[in-house]
């Protein structure tokens, strides 16, 4: 088990000052996101303009692991067409559940930091909510749980 | 006895050999990456000594057989020892006769039988089910399911902001329409032990019946369900020592009598034919299908080996231990214990702040020690105190001070990461 390789400073940083924290006034997309399993939720609003996020926003009530990765994740598709992002989407879903071989090229950059997760099954959930719900939220579904598959990113046949 | 009134003085704790106890358990000589298990989740779960683990050997090993059915020696022995079984818990409650202890399969299951066997007979649209906030969700779903299906209400007793039952409101939700009181005799996340004698005897003097939801208590302090004159009952063993898998649930014979089969099969009939069956006796009537007769044989175990310790010393134990732990984490800054009920079992759920429980969970690990972070089950009582989780340690007799010492080191490393 691999703790402090998960709790590095990056991911302390971005829990303590948090990117991309609030609500944006005129989002054109928005998802809740909730694991039921802990309580922890996740508002993101989004502007999404000709398939390209031009902003994007957080905020909700979750522990270190999940306002990081949100926070990192916010910062990584601003900008990003919708098709980029749902590609890191894909690899992040891929990296936490310890599938992605990171010493393959991907599109994670920064976001890698979060391989130690793979050793915490009780913390995949965390790591991967932002993503799940950024999913509902570009495919205009307004709320995403940890525990419904209905909003889930398709997986790998092999998943 | 009267539970409710049980003293829980600590002055026959230090004459106890709590060591040679502690030995009993072969779980706590595990290491966790190199530090030694510091388990403080017993409200979950808590661990199995060695005499219950050899009994599941014995009877795997010896006495295994469907019971009920066959006339050969292996059947006969594992249904007397089933038997055994029930008579131990029968003599653990002091239910007056062993056909009101019905094994089920936990707590959840056994309030779901009152739901089904008692609730779907007799609880009309219009009645009233009076349970508290401090309601597991176990027992708090069931009886949504059937207020939904029948058309009946859910009135909810409040708590104070020490986590204690508001008595008075809850006497003033008795009327007319109220049928069905549900009430859990010691909280899951807070601790706090509930004056349910008093509650039991209200109820009844409105000739309302009361289940209690017992899981957190029965491993805690004694009960006697007789001198609480409850309806119901409900507990787990796996919270006694004893395996996951099987509970049970005593009634009151007239009853269980009285109500319909939750489930149906096996040896809960006395005849079928395919125009119509008739129901057996209790408590086989709510036992369909083949039970889990290696489990209910281990639980009689456990709790043979709880009542040879004595549920008095535990009980004193555990309020020192709990009276130790509160002080030390009462004493840290950003430390809030929530929860302080003047009556307590050795629970404290606390909340450090700026630091969210999972992660508080997650950095206890590191040092071997196993809390609880979450919600616990019990929602309501996390939206009545305004967070979104706890940390909850929870103890059991097999734990000591030291591992209270460590705990709060453990909260000191988690504080320096974090802020």
């Amino acid at each position: 088990m691999h703790t402090n390789s998960l709790y590095q400073e990056v991911i302390l940083d971005h829990n303590r000052k948090p990117r991309n924290y609030g609500k944006l006034d005129h989002a054109n997309h928005h998802a809740v996101g909730h694991n039921p399993l802990c309580g922890d939720r996740l508002d993101i609003t989004l502007q999404l303009d000709n398939d390209q996020i031009n902003n994007i926003a957080f905020q909700g009530e979750s522990c270190a692991i999940c306002k990081a990765s949100a926070s990192m994740m916010t910062s990584a598709v601003k900008g990003k067409s919708r098709a980029d992002a749902e590609t890191l989407i894909h690899e992040f879903r891929e990296l936490a559940t310890g599938k992605l071989d990171i010493s393959q090229p991907n599109h994670l950059g920064r976001l890698t930091v979060f391989s130690g997760i793979r050793d915490l099954p009780t913390r995949v959930k965390c790591a991967i909510l932002p993503w799940h719900t950024l999913h509902a939220a570009l495919n205009s579904i307004t709320s995403a749980s940890t525990e419904s598959t209905e909003s889930a990113p398709p997986m790998p046949d092999n998943a | 006895m009267n539970s409710a009134n049980t003293s829980l003085k600590p002055e026959i704790s230090s004459s106890f050999d709590w060591e040679r106890i502690r030995a009993d358990f072969p779980i706590l000589q595990l290491k966790i990456d190199g530090k030694p298990l510091i388990y403080l989740d017993n409200a979950a779960s808590s661990q199995m000594p060695q005499q219950v683990i050899d009994r599941l050997v014995r009877y795997q090993t010896t006495q295994h057989a469907n019971i009920n059915r066959a006339v050969h020696y292996l059947s006969e022995v594992a249904t007397l020892e089933y038997h055994n079984a029930r008579c131990k818990l029968q003599q653990f409650i002091n239910a007056r006769e062993d056909r009101e202890v019905i094994f089920t399969s936990g707590t959840t299951d056994s309030i779901n039988l009152v739901m089904h066997g008692y609730g779907r007979k007799f609880i009309k649209a219009g009645d009233e089910i009076i349970l508290t906030t401090l309601e597991h969700h176990s027992n708090i779903v069931p009886w949504q399911m059937l207020a939904e299906e029948k058309g009946a209400k859910i009135r909810v007793v409040p708590i104070n902001d020490k986590g204690e039952l508001e008595v008075d409101e809850y006497e003033k939700l008795f009327n007319e329409r109220t049928k069905f009181v549900g009430l859990i005799h010691v909280s899951n996340a807070l601790g706090t032990i509930n004056p349910i004698k008093g509650m039991i005897d209200f109820a009844h003097r409105h000739s309302v019946p009361v289940l209690i939801d017992g899981a957190q208590a029965a491993p805690h302090i004694p009960i006697d369900v007789q001198a609480l004159d409850c309806d119901f009952y409900a507990f787990s063993a796996h919270k006694l020592c004893g395996p996951t898998g099987v509970g049970i649930l005593y009634g009151k014979a007239t009853l269980l009598e009285a109500m319909q089969p939750f489930k149906g099969g096996g040896d809960m009939i006395s005849s079928v034919t395919f125009e119509k069956t008739t129901y057996n006796t209790i408590p086989h009537k709510f036992e369909a299908g083949t039970p889990p007769i290696a489990a209910a044989i281990g639980f009689g175990a456990a709790v043979e080996y709880l009542t040879a310790i004595g549920i008095e010393r535990i009980a004193a134990y555990e309020f020192d231990l709990l009276e130790y732990a509160t002080k030390r984490l009462s004493e840290m800054p950003g430390v809030r214990i929530i929860g302080t009920a003047e009556k307590k079992t050795a629970v404290i759920s606390f909340t450090i702040d700026g630091v969210h429980p999972h992660d508080v969970g997650t950095i206890l690990n590191q040092d071997g020690i196993a809390v609880r972070t979450g919600h616990h089950c019990a929602q309501p009582i996390m939206q009545r105190f305004n967070v979104p989780a706890t940390s909850r340690a929870s103890f059991a007799f097999y734990n000591k001070k030291t591992e209270v010492d460590a705990l709060v080191t453990g909260i000191k490393t988690v504080q320096k990461i974090f802020l």
